[in-house]
């Protein structure tokens, strides 16, 4: 779940940064509007933590801009801006939530996992896929009740799997989930990452497509 | 008082002034009018009984002496207002008038006199026919003579009274109608949100032309009350978000200390926070400082500027005492005593060096001068761009050579002070780099 921040505050977006990864995403910074529209013109975010004075400009603005040209990434503004008639605007600007500062980290990933679940179609909290279950939240799976904490790469390859179960996803397209903009890919990450998770859930549960990529698959 | 009542009170007291003038005047020209007409006749009628004694028309035997009773003047008509009496000469009453008194109206011989019997005031005209051996005195009772003026000036009188509460409700009616405008005016003001700072709409010619000013100045009212309006909320805005991110953000590193179990996590979000407060603490001294200056009163002494300067220089607080930014202090300023409030300049001077050294290369220097209107900080910092100098004073403006520690509330500051100083902040760039920021006193002192 790769989320942008747009952020001009360094220590606020530092701390975005490092706390998401913390809650299982992979976060890029961006610290103007010229950055952020960067960015999301590069696309592949799951969703948008926004503020909206930023030095260069307003978010509202990079908002517009961005649903005008059919983006419909979910975005949660940050501001602190939150009496009632700000979150109004917010919300009829296009954002999709809207969370005032200073808030709570875990509040922030919460939200964000829930508007990316709904921009999905989905309903339910787990993700569930050949008797493996998913819980977002908590960054753990398991089979048949008995949950594993994972690590955030094992997490965020397993949780871009199951978002689309049966779909394959590249080579090139897990390390997009993995890293962010700043950081430097690991050769074969991926492969390692796959292999402890086959470790846990059985071999056969992610198959690989050779030359493709990977998949789940439904029998183990 | 309301101004209804004020401009009916003011109508009706004129009125009533010019009308009680007009009665005293019209009073005294009929007396004397009265006075001329009734002393040509008592005059011709003393004339004439004379003449008729001559002509032996009245047989001065004849004239009845029966003293009838003197009529009350109350209720005595104008018809009977003159008396006659014929003495003669060796001092017996000859005849009289039925209105006349018996006792001698007067005693003089010849002409004009007054005289009061029994309480009463005639007014005697007295001729002497030698030829006869008689006097004929006739008077009149000069009661019945201003009974005729009071009756005249009652005429007039009476219906003016009795028009003067007519008047009043005309008056009344008239001037409410005059001041409709201002009325109509008032009541749409009353009518108004306390929020409501639209200007009024210009109804063009049918303004009346003594409201129009009074609409005019109302309306340049609003839109001043509505530019500062939107300028303390835009500050407020910017203030919330200044100071919510920076406290946000030392939320979210808190979180992560505790949260984290990667030490070296831990101890870099720790260090966060210690930058962050720092920062944040800054925020809060420069907000505070805004607030002082404007509410500083401008009183002002002879000060020093070298000692300004100092207290200026002593009293920073930022990490911009930086050794390898040399401070050069113009000695001419051990000269200059200014009258001005030291408070303001101190506060201005201290943010407008905070910024040079926090904006100057290493090694560069800060030059504060005299420069004959104004004193001076010179950096060889970056500087700014036209349109930066032009937004330089907005608050919470950063331009884009910001500095981490920067709040953009100092410029802002500084403004605020110099005008309050009565003079203001001149930015200009440096050739070849830097940025020259002179407070600039408009009267010139020194």
């Amino acid at each position: 779940m790769r989320i942008l921040i747009v952020e001009d505050d360094e220590l606020l977006g530092d701390g975005l940064k490092v706390g998401l990864e913390m809650n299982g995403f992979t976060a890029d910074l961006a610290t103007s509007v010229a950055e952020g529209d960067a960015a999301l013109r590069a696309g592949g975010f799951a969703a948008i933590a926004l503020d909206i004075m930023l030095p260069d400009g307003s978010g509202q603005e990079l908002l517009r801009d961005m649903r005008r040209r059919g983006d419909a990434t979910p975005v949660l503004m940050l501001t602190a801006l939150d009496s009632v008639r700000d979150r109004i605007e917010g919300l009829d600007g296009g954002a999709d939530d809207y969370l005032g500062k200073p808030f709570d980290l875990e509040e922030l990933g919460a939200r964000l996992r829930a508007l990316i679940r709904r921009a999905n179609g989905r309903q339910k909290m787990l993700l569930e896929f050949g008797g493996v279950t998913l819980d977002p939240s908590r960054m753990e799976a398991g089979r048949d009740g008995e949950m594993l904490r994972l690590s955030r790469r094992e997490f965020t390859i397993l949780n871009a799997l199951m978002e689309h179960p049966g779909a394959i996803l590249s080579r090139g397209q897990l390390e997009d989930q993995l890293y962010g903009f700043q950081e430097g890919v690991e050769s074969n990450a991926v492969e390692v990452h796959i292999h402890h998770l086959r470790a846990k859930f059985g071999n056969r549960f992610i198959e690989t497509v050779r030359g493709v990529g990977y998949r789940l698959r439904e029998s183990s | 008082m309301s101004m209804r009542a004020r401009l009916f009170g003011i109508l009706i007291a004129a009125t009533g002034l010019l009308w009680l003038s007009a009665t005293a005047w019209v009073y005294f020209s009929t007396e004397a009018q009265v006075e001329r007409v009734l002393d040509a006749r008592l005059r011709e009628a003393a004339r004439m009984v004379s003449s008729l004694i001559d002509s032996q028309e009245i047989g001065t035997a004849v004239a009845s002496l029966d003293a009838a009773p003197l009529p009350d003047p109350q209720d005595a008509t104008y018809e009977r207002q003159l008396s006659c009496q014929i003495w003669s000469l060796s001092g017996d009453l000859v005849g009289k008038s039925a209105s006349a008194p018996t006792e001698r109206l007067s005693d003089h011989t010849e002409g004009f006199a007054e005289r009061t019997i029994d309480g009463e005031t005639w007014r005697v005209y007295a001729v002497q026919n030698e030829e006869r051996g008689v006097q004929v005195l006739v008077g009149d009772n000069l009661d019945i003579r201003s009974r005729l003026v009071n009756d005249v000036v009652k005429g007039l009188a009476i219906p003016m009274a009795l028009i003067l509460p007519a008047l009043a409700v005309i008056l009344w009616i008239g001037v409410g109608r005059g001041l409709q405008p201002l009325s109509s005016l008032a009541s749409t003001l009353r009518r108004r949100d306390a929020d409501d700072l639209r200007p009024f709409p210009d109804s063009g010619p049918k303004t009346a032309a003594e409201i129009r000013p009074l609409i005019e100045s109302l309306n340049e009212l609003f839109n001043r009350l509505e530019d500062m309006r939107g300028h303390e909320r835009q500050f407020l805005a910017y203030a919330a978000h200044e100071l919510k991110t920076p406290l946000s953000g030392l939320k979210t590193q808190a979180e992560i200390a505790l949260k984290s179990d990667k030490q070296s996590v831990r101890s870099t979000a720790l260090s966060n926070i210690l930058t962050g407060v720092t920062r944040t603490t800054r925020l809060v001294r420069q907000l505070l400082a805004m607030a002082e200056a404007e509410a500083a009163t401008a009183d002002t002494h002879q000060v020093r500027l070298s000692q300004v300067v100092q207290e200026a220089v002593a009293g920073h607080t930022t990490g911009a005492d930086d050794p390898e930014i040399r401070l050069h202090i113009d000695p001419d300023l051990d000269d200059i005593d200014i009258a001005t409030n030291e408070t303001l300049l101190v506060l201005a001077l201290r943010n407008l060096i905070e910024n040079a050294q926090n904006h100057s290369p290493p090694g560069g220097s800060v030059e504060i001068r005299w420069t004959g209107a104004g004193i001076a900080v010179e950096d060889e910092g970056p500087g700014m761009s036209d349109e930066e100098i032009d937004r330089a004073t907005d608050p919470f403006f950063r331009g884009s050579n910001r500095t981490p520690i920067g709040s953009g509330l100092g410029l802002a500051i500084v403004d605020v002070c110099a005008r309050k100083l009565g003079g203001r902040l001149v930015l200009s760039r440096r050739a070849p780099a830097g940025l020259c920021a002179e407070i600039r006193f408009l009267s010139e002192t020194q």
